[in-house]
């Protein structure tokens, strides 16, 4: 890689990302320490991590793009591909299937249009199915964003979601 | 309701609305005076011998005595120059586990506190809350807490004058269910794929970075504040049986509460299920539990008055695991349940072993095949011969795999009649009931 | 000795090793993946499952990993046991379930190491009714060919990538077992040690590409024991052949030099052998240049006439045998013979040769210097000079981690614990060369300085060290930083218990070489010392060794010529275009009048020659070679030279005969050659003993190059003659050109390839080794023929290098490929090796206002621009030493540069520029074979889907 294109990829951090990856830096021994969290920093600013970034963060760090790669594949919570705004992580653990979470997913795939792994048509929702969220007293549950929803079942969903059938603003 | 002296202690701060928990609340219910008391004149070894007494076990699944654990670490002068480690397990991923989720939300200065003193008995200069992104409301509320405790001196350089530093870091996961074995979160700590460690050498002496390392789960440190404060007598004296102090129980499925609460050590299960969850759900009887999280065996019925400590939960066959049990009832398909736990598994395997990588998708599409009726008769078969191939420790490089092979051999063992029916009517028994309760069983075409 | 028992036998075995290593070292048949005797063990296949019990009392044990678990005096344990093997069976069991099964498609079938383990552990049912896992392959160079669907997981190939040989551009990625070993996008694998995956992954996913594309399985391959022909290390390498092709290339094992791992321009430059510029006749040059073909009888005749018309000297070659310069030199006459080499490298290899001999240091074997707990290397890029030595010295680097694992009571086969444990601590590595390196990641400082300088730097080290002042160099004069450095590495090498220095002629700079020698020798006051220098050629040492600076010079040689003093010139193996200025060697063919060649490819100097004679390459002649070790290694033809092709040896010792020189009628034979010259030339006294002679038997009968299993053999020429010939009869080697015979109980040095019933994978090597990983029971192949002396005395040191403003010092940068002469006509390599170019630090760029891919006018000082310039291609190399211009040595177009000249640096503003090259790029766009989409097969992004 020549020096040229060495420049162009760091230009593809923000000066933010650049700052957050090195407050992690400074507690690391290592730059190759901070992988996780400065794809984890990358993606709050981006939603994922493209190609591109992914190339930019292994450099910035002195890695190659192949063990940057096999961090970012290692992990449930690093999208490799385009999410959707907000990412619905659906809890599909044996508490929450206990408790009826296929019926929930049902309601939510047939209102959103989308399966697990797919994207609103808007560009609004990734369905993502999670491991057991840590709130199991009140399953089923799903994150919204960062929001934990409980005790699902359908109103709830069509709560959440209420403004894709026009019935208001989703929560 | 006869238990009305239990005293609680990781939960004192939690009320029923589960308002969290900040400094000054903290601090007027007596917290950070074990800190006081340690800094202004304990020396490490006079912290780790308490501990030692008090017969604390590691809350995070395995029981390990926690005095025991951080005695292993090489201190003062035996001890190459660098840092040490200490590591808060808040991975919190065993299926049907939601303890430690209240623990750091309710009372963050609890922990951080146990953290300090833990650190501070290990020489630890250098310590990190590993906590799972998801908890994005803990983390929020970890990272004020942690600059408030940097403001007052509890954490950073001179700990209250006592020349003690400890730096304390919060790390979100990226999430992986391995990342909770302690060594894999080293890894993982380390930037790197989170696939265990082989061991020996243990954390203890070549851990993090190479370095000395104690990992411990977020209720085993809670506990610390108190044991130093209170002593381990004290603490002794809190359990009803075998095993001292509190532990956090909870109970989810088709019981009337379902919930979390801090109990004596060996509270039996009746008393748990029945008092404190409220028994099943109407319409709905029990047949069978897992006691401690997805990765231990079944109990039935018949175990329902064993007290919960770790010999008499190990003796009836199963471990007391995280202390939070998954009821299942008796209109929920058995095989369907086995069959979501292994799909987890098996989706969360590292893919570093053979058996845990490649069996567990066998045994999946196995369970798969016969909870959707095109099961065999010779499938049973295979399953016992998977659980043996993957199920001992020791086969496999950690202990995941093991762990997500015990629900599925005590159900073979408990429910081998619904395992039959399955094959014999060539669909799920439980269908009905469960479409009834708008439970479709989508998940067999997910693979 | 721990003893131990196994299903009820005791057993004696060696401390400190695993389960799985005292199993194999006791011949018992325990099957295994990802434990590797170099890269120890992380026990994630779980294959090597024994059972353990407590104790006496103890019936139903536990299962434990062989490779895991260390022997323990009074271990008891089980490897035949019901449970054992049952698990043992299981992990195949499910190994297989996303495996294949393509065996009869697969290159690896017939040498897989999953097949062995397979039939091992007698899998046979399959009871996996569910899909199997499929992934996307990638595109990876020309070299290697992956088919992931085969992948076991067993992560060796990462393993040995990234830990093993610092590779950064595979990994192992996605999860579960989704799990997928591969790179971040298509494009060529970037380390020169990629082909030995071919050999490390137990299974089909990783294999050979250049066999794939004409492929033979390995029991149809004949084989014979041969040696690298692609630098000085000589590493050992069993060539296969079919159909009078050399097929490929693989290790062979040899503990002191190659070990298990060759680099990939000996594992695929060997293609040179099929190359279409072959010479298969004899033949005359004709007026239009053209070459009429003549029989070899007239051939030899004219020669000998020619011989017979006034005086003759030679050239003889360091890529040539013992035994042919030999020959020569005896035809000609010492002083009519020139071995080979410019001048300069003439010097500086025989100032090699004499100081290996002199030097109180150790010349050590690749193995001994993955022993050094220090490393001082000056001036030579190995890398590219001796790439299994660089791959040597990364073992040495971890050392360090050795010894922090020893305190942790860690034998050093607990890979990953030790890894775990000392993080990026490495040995002390100190590199100077005049630009970086690729094991400049290990290196503690890795400075760049032009080749005086770093002669300097070399000579304040060993003033240091012994405390004893260099002439010309006062410690003042050098500059601060680089002071500070002398002491840091003089205090790490004094520290040291086995300090190594590694040194050698590439940069074509005398001063350097002293510089390493007086560090080794100031060293060698007080610990054992090694002293590693690389010499250029396979034979460079053995030539210099047998010329023993008698012979004449080449430049004297084109004087004399000019003079009319010879008339006949007999040029053997070299391609004079290559040792000297084109002016020179113009001059001297311009000026001789009879001009005789013997090569086996085409080339400048063969195309100038009146006669030239076929050869036969390294793969169809046997002959001696002496490493930079001072190592003499033997190979053997693998198969009959076709045509009229002779090994130069043989052409030489019939030209002999028919010119009736005296004792050449006792030199019909490759042994009385070799006698001959072990007689005559006291340096080589020793060579016989490099291996066996021709009369050598194996309880009584000659040694297989063909494996029991040969088939077709009948049929292979059945389309020209339904009779079978008779196999053609080796009389000059103990080895046969047939299938019958005994392999095993062999001398190392005659092992053509490696087999053992059930073992059809190279691992079978384990078979014949003394322990798991150790020599070859009977000795390492070759002899050393180099001894240690009294002591060497510092050199002057040179003037500081003084930069100018208007020129540049032209200084060699070595490229794997591309470097060497024979590699470079493998159509793989060279599809690698890209173009010569032209190396500027960013200043100089700036300053030319040039990028990667412009050209450049380089121009000699003191010649007119139109016969002394060159046009190059820019690569920007921010590292190049200040003051300093650096072309790729060896590569076509570079004939006209001198190293050591100034030059003057132009930008070339009418410059095409070309396609970007394949080795520079990530980029598979770039590449016209690769698939057009990017990234890997598995899932990416959102991986729980
Ligand atoms: C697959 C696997 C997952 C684990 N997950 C957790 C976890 O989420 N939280 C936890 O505290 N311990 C977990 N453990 C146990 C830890 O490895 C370790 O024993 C524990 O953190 C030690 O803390 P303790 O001694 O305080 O119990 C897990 C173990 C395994 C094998
Ligand atoms: S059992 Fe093996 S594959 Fe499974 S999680 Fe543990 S190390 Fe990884
Ligand atoms: S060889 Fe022992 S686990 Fe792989």
């Amino acid at each position: 890689m020549s020096e040229h294109q060495l420049i162009q990829s760091d230009i593809a951090l923000s000066a933010e990302e650049i700052r957050q990856i090195d407050v992690e830096l400074a507690h690391i021994p290592q730059k190759s320490g901070a992988a996780i969290d400065a794809l984890k920093i990358v993606q709050s600013q981006r939603g994922w991590v493209s190609d591109e970034a992914l190339v930019a963060i292994a450099r910035y760090l002195d890695m190659s793009p192949e063990a940057l790669e096999g961090v970012a594949t290692f992990y449930n919570l690093i999208y490799r591909q385009p999410v959707g705004d907000k990412v619905v992580l659906f809890c599909d653990s044996v508490s929450c299937w206990i408790c009826g979470c296929d019926g929930v997913k049902q309601k939510i795939s047939e209102k959103l249009g989308v399966d697990y792994g797919e994207t609103t048509a808007d560009n609004q929702y990734t369905l993502i199915p999670v491991p057991c969220l840590g709130a199991c007293d009140k399953a089923p549950v799903m994150m919204v964003g960062d929001d934990l929803h409980t005790n699902l079942d359908d109103q709830k969903i069509d709560q959440i979601f209420a403004k894709r059938t026009g019935e208001g603003e989703d929560c | 309701m006869e238990n009305v002296l239990i005293e609680k202690v990781l939960t004192r701060n939690i009320g029923p609305d589960q308002t969290p928990t900040d400094m000054a609340a903290y601090e007027a219910n007596g917290g950070y005076r074990a800190l006081h008391k340690v800094m202004a004149g304990m020396t490490p070894n006079d912290c780790l011998e308490v501990v030692k007494a008090s017969n604390l076990r590691g809350r995070g699944g395995a029981g390990f005595p926690t005095g025991m654990k951080w005695s292993f670490v090489p201190m003062g002068e035996k001890c190459t120059p660098g840092h040490k480690y200490l590591v808060t397990n808040a991975d919190e991923m065993e299926p049907g586990t939601f303890k430690d989720r209240l623990l750091m939300e309710c009372d963050p200065h609890q922990l951080i506190e146990g953290m300090i003193l833990a650190a501070y008995t290990i020489e630890a200069d250098r310590s990190y809350i590993f906590i799972r992104g998801e908890y994005v409301v803990a983390i929020e509320r970890l990272e004020q807490a942690l600059v408030d405790c940097y403001k007052k001196g509890y954490l950073g350089e001179n700990i209250l004058g006592s020349g003690y530093d400890l730096e304390m870091h919060v790390h979100t996961s990226a999430g992986r269910y391995i990342c909770g074995e302690e060594t894999a979160l080293i890894n993982a700590l380390e930037g790197k794929r989170a696939n265990p460690r082989a061991k020996p050498p243990f954390p203890q002496v070549s851990g993090l970075w190479g370095r000395p390392t104690i990992v411990n789960n977020v209720e085993t440190l809670c506990n610390i504040p108190h044991i130093i404060d209170r002593g381990a007598e004290w603490f002794q004296s809190l359990g009803i049986g075998e095993d001292s102090g509190t532990k956090m129980f909870g109970a989810s499925g088709h019981v009337k509460n379902p919930g979390c609460w801090e109990l004596p050590m060996g509270t039996p299960i009746r008393e748990i299920l029945e008092q404190h969850a409220g028994g099943m759900t109407d319409g709905r009887k029990l047949k069978g539990f897992l006691p401690g999280g997805g990765s231990t065996d079944f109990l039935v019925e018949e175990h329902l008055d064993l007290p919960m400590d770790y010999g008499s939960i190990g003796a009836a066959g199963s471990r007391m695991g995280t202390g939070t049990m998954i009821i299942l009832d008796d209109k929920t398909c058995p095989v369907g349940m086995v069959l979501n736990l292994i799909r987890f598994f098996a989706h969360e395997s590292c893919g570093f072993c053979t058996p845990c990588r490649e069996g567990l998708p066998w045994t999946r599409q196995v369970l798969e095949d016969i909870e959707a009726g095109r099961g065999r008769k010779e499938d049973l078969d295979t399953l016992v011969r998977q659980v043996k191939y993957i199920g001992s420790m020791g086969n496999t490089h950690c202990a995941l795999a093991p762990g997500a092979m015990e629900p599925l051999q005590s159900a073979l063992k408990y429910f081998q009649s619904d395992f039959e029916a399955h094959v014999e009517q060539g669909c799920c028994p439980y269908a009905a009931d469960m479409k009834a309760q708008d439970i479709t069983t989508v998940q067999g075409e997910r693979a | 000795m721990p003893t131990i028992y196994i299903d009820g036998t005791a057993y004696e075995v060696d401390e400190g090793k695993n389960l799985l290593e005292a199993c194999l070292n006791l011949g018992l048949d325990l099957p295994y993946f990802c434990w590797h005797p170099s890269m120890g063990s992380i026990g994630s296949c779980r294959q090597c499952a024994m059972v353990q019990y407590q104790n006496e009392e103890d019936t139903r044990g536990r299962i434990v990993m062989g490779c895991m678990t260390p022997v323990t005096d009074g271990a008891r344990l089980s490897l035949q046991g019901e449970t054992a093997s049952e698990f043992r069976e299981s992990v195949i069991e499910s190994l297989m379930l996303n495996h294949p099964h393509d065996c009869p498609v697969c290159a690896e079938g017939g040498e897989c190491h999953l097949q062995d383990m397979t039939v091992m552990v007698g899998h046979r049912d399959r009871n996996y009714r569910g899909k199997k896992n499929t992934h996307r392959n990638q595109y990876l160079g020309p070299l290697i060919n992956h088919e992931m669907n085969r992948c076991i997981s067993c992560y060796r190939c990462v393993r040995f990538y990234r830990d093993y040989a610092g590779g950064t551009d595979l990994a192992a990625l996605a999860s579960h077992d989704h799990v997928y070993f591969g790179r971040h996008q298509d494009g060529v694998l970037q380390s020169e040690f990629a082909g030995n995956l071919v050999e490390v992954c137990p299974t089909g996913v990783f294999t050979d590409k250049p066999l794939l594309n004409d492929y033979s399985r390995k029991w149809d391959l004949q084989s014979a024991p041969s040696i690298c022909f692609g630098c000085a290390v000589g590493c050992n390498t069993s060539p296969g052949e079919r159909y009078g092709k050399l097929k490929r290339i693989q290790n062979r094992y040899n503990q002191q030099v190659n070990g298990y791992f060759l680099c990939d321009r000996g594992r695929f430059g060997a293609d040179f052998v099929n190359s279409d510029t072959r010479l298969n006749f004899a033949g005359v040059r004709q007026e239009d240049g053209s070459y009429q073909a003549i029989k070899a009888d007239d051939a030899l005749s004219q020669v000998a006439s020619f011989c017979q018309q006034g005086t003759v000297a030679a050239i003889g070659s360091p890529r040539a045998s013992v035994e042919a310069n030999y020959l020569l030199r005896r035809l000609v006459g010492g002083i009519h013979f020139c071995p080979g080499m410019g001048g300069p490298e003439r010097t500086l290899v025989q100032q090699v040769a004499d100081i290996l001999s002199t030097t109180r240091a150790i010349s050590p074997s690749i193995h001994q210097i993955e022993s050094a707990d220090a490393i001082l290397i000056l001036g030579e890029d190995v890398s590219n000079t001796a790439p299994r030595l660089a791959l040597a010295l990364r073992q040495a680097a971890r050392n360090k981690a050795l010894e922090l694992a020893a305190k942790m009571r860690l034998e050093p086969w607990m890979d990953a614990a030790i890894r775990n444990l000392s993080q990026d601590q490495y040995s002390p590595i100190f590199i100077a060369g005049v630009n970086q390196s690729r094991l400049d990641d290990i290196a503690e400082t890795s400075i760049s300085l032009a080749p005086d300088d770093i002669a300097r730097l070399g000579f304040a080290v060993a003033a240091e060290i012994s405390g004893n002042p260099i002439p010309n160099l006062s410690m003042d004069s050098l500059d601060p930083g680089l002071r500070v450095l002398v002491g840091i590495i003089a205090s790490a090498l004094k520290a040291a218990k086995n300090p190594l220095v590694v040194s050698g002629t590439s940069l074509l700079n005398s001063a350097v070489i002293d510089s390493a020698t007086a560090v080794a020798e100031a060293l060698a006051n007080s610990t054992e010392t090694m002293l590693s220098l690389s010499v250029p050629e396979c034979n460079s040492l053995g030539v210099a060794m047998l010329d023993g600076g008698e012979g004449i010079g080449f430049d004297a040689l084109v004087e004399s010529v000019a003079q009319g003093n010879i008339d006949t010139l007999i040029v053997l193996e070299n391609d004079l275009y290559r040792r000297a200025p084109t002016e020179e060697v113009d001059r001297l063919l311009g000026n001789i009048k009879q001009l005789v060649v013997l090569d086996s490819l085409d080339n400048a100097t063969l195309s100038k020659s009146h006669i030239a004679l076929p050869v036969a390459t390294v793969a169809e002649s046997e002959g001696t070679w002496v490493n930079s070790e001072g190592r003499a290694q033997r190979y053997y033809p693998v198969f009959i030279a076709e045509d009229d092709r002779l090994a130069s040896w043989q052409w030489l010792s019939e030209l002999g005969q028919v010119l009736g020189l005296s004792g050449f009628n006792e030199l019909q034979h490759f042994d009385q050659v070799e006698q001959a010259c072990s007689q005559d030339i006291a340096a080589l006294s020793e060579i016989t003993a490099a291996a066996p002679d021709h009369q050598f038997r194996n309880r009584g009968l000659k040694i297989p190059r063909q494996p029991t299993r040969y088939s077709g053999r009948t049929a292979m020429r059945a389309d020209v003659s339904v009779h079978e010939p008779k196999q053609p009869v080796d009389e000059e080697t103990p080895l046969s050109f047939s299938m019958e015979g005994l392999s095993v109980g062999l001398p190392s040095s005659l092992m053509s390839y490696n087999w053992s019933p059930g073992w059809n994978s190279n691992q079978s090597i384990q078979k014949f080794q003394d322990e798991a990983g150790g020599a070859i029971k009977g000795g390492s192949a070759g002899v050393r023929l180099i001894a240690s002396g009294e002591g060497v005395d510092a050199e002057f040191a040179p003037d500081a290098f003084q930069s100018s403003d208007s020129e540049r010092l032209l200084v060699p940068v070595y490229r794997v490929f591309g470097s060497d002469e024979l590699s470079y006509q493998a159509p793989a390599i060279a599809e690698l090796a890209g173009d010569a170019q032209l190396i500027l630090n960013s200043d100089d760029a700036g300053k030319l206002q040039v990028v990667d891919g412009d050209g450049v006018i380089v121009s000699m000082q003191g010649r007119a621009a139109a016969e002394g310039s060159v046009i190059l291609e820019v690569m920007v190399d921010g590292s190049l030493a200040n003051g300093c211009a650096g072309f790729t040595a060896g590569m076509p177009g570079t004939e006209s540069l001198v190293p050591g000249a100034m030059v003057i640096l132009q930008k070339a503003n009418d410059w095409q520029r070309r396609k970007p090259q394949l080795i520079a790029t990530d980029n598979p766009s770039s590449n016209p074979n690769a698939p057009s989409s990017g990234s890997y097969g598995v899932q990416t992004g959102v991986s729980y889907v």
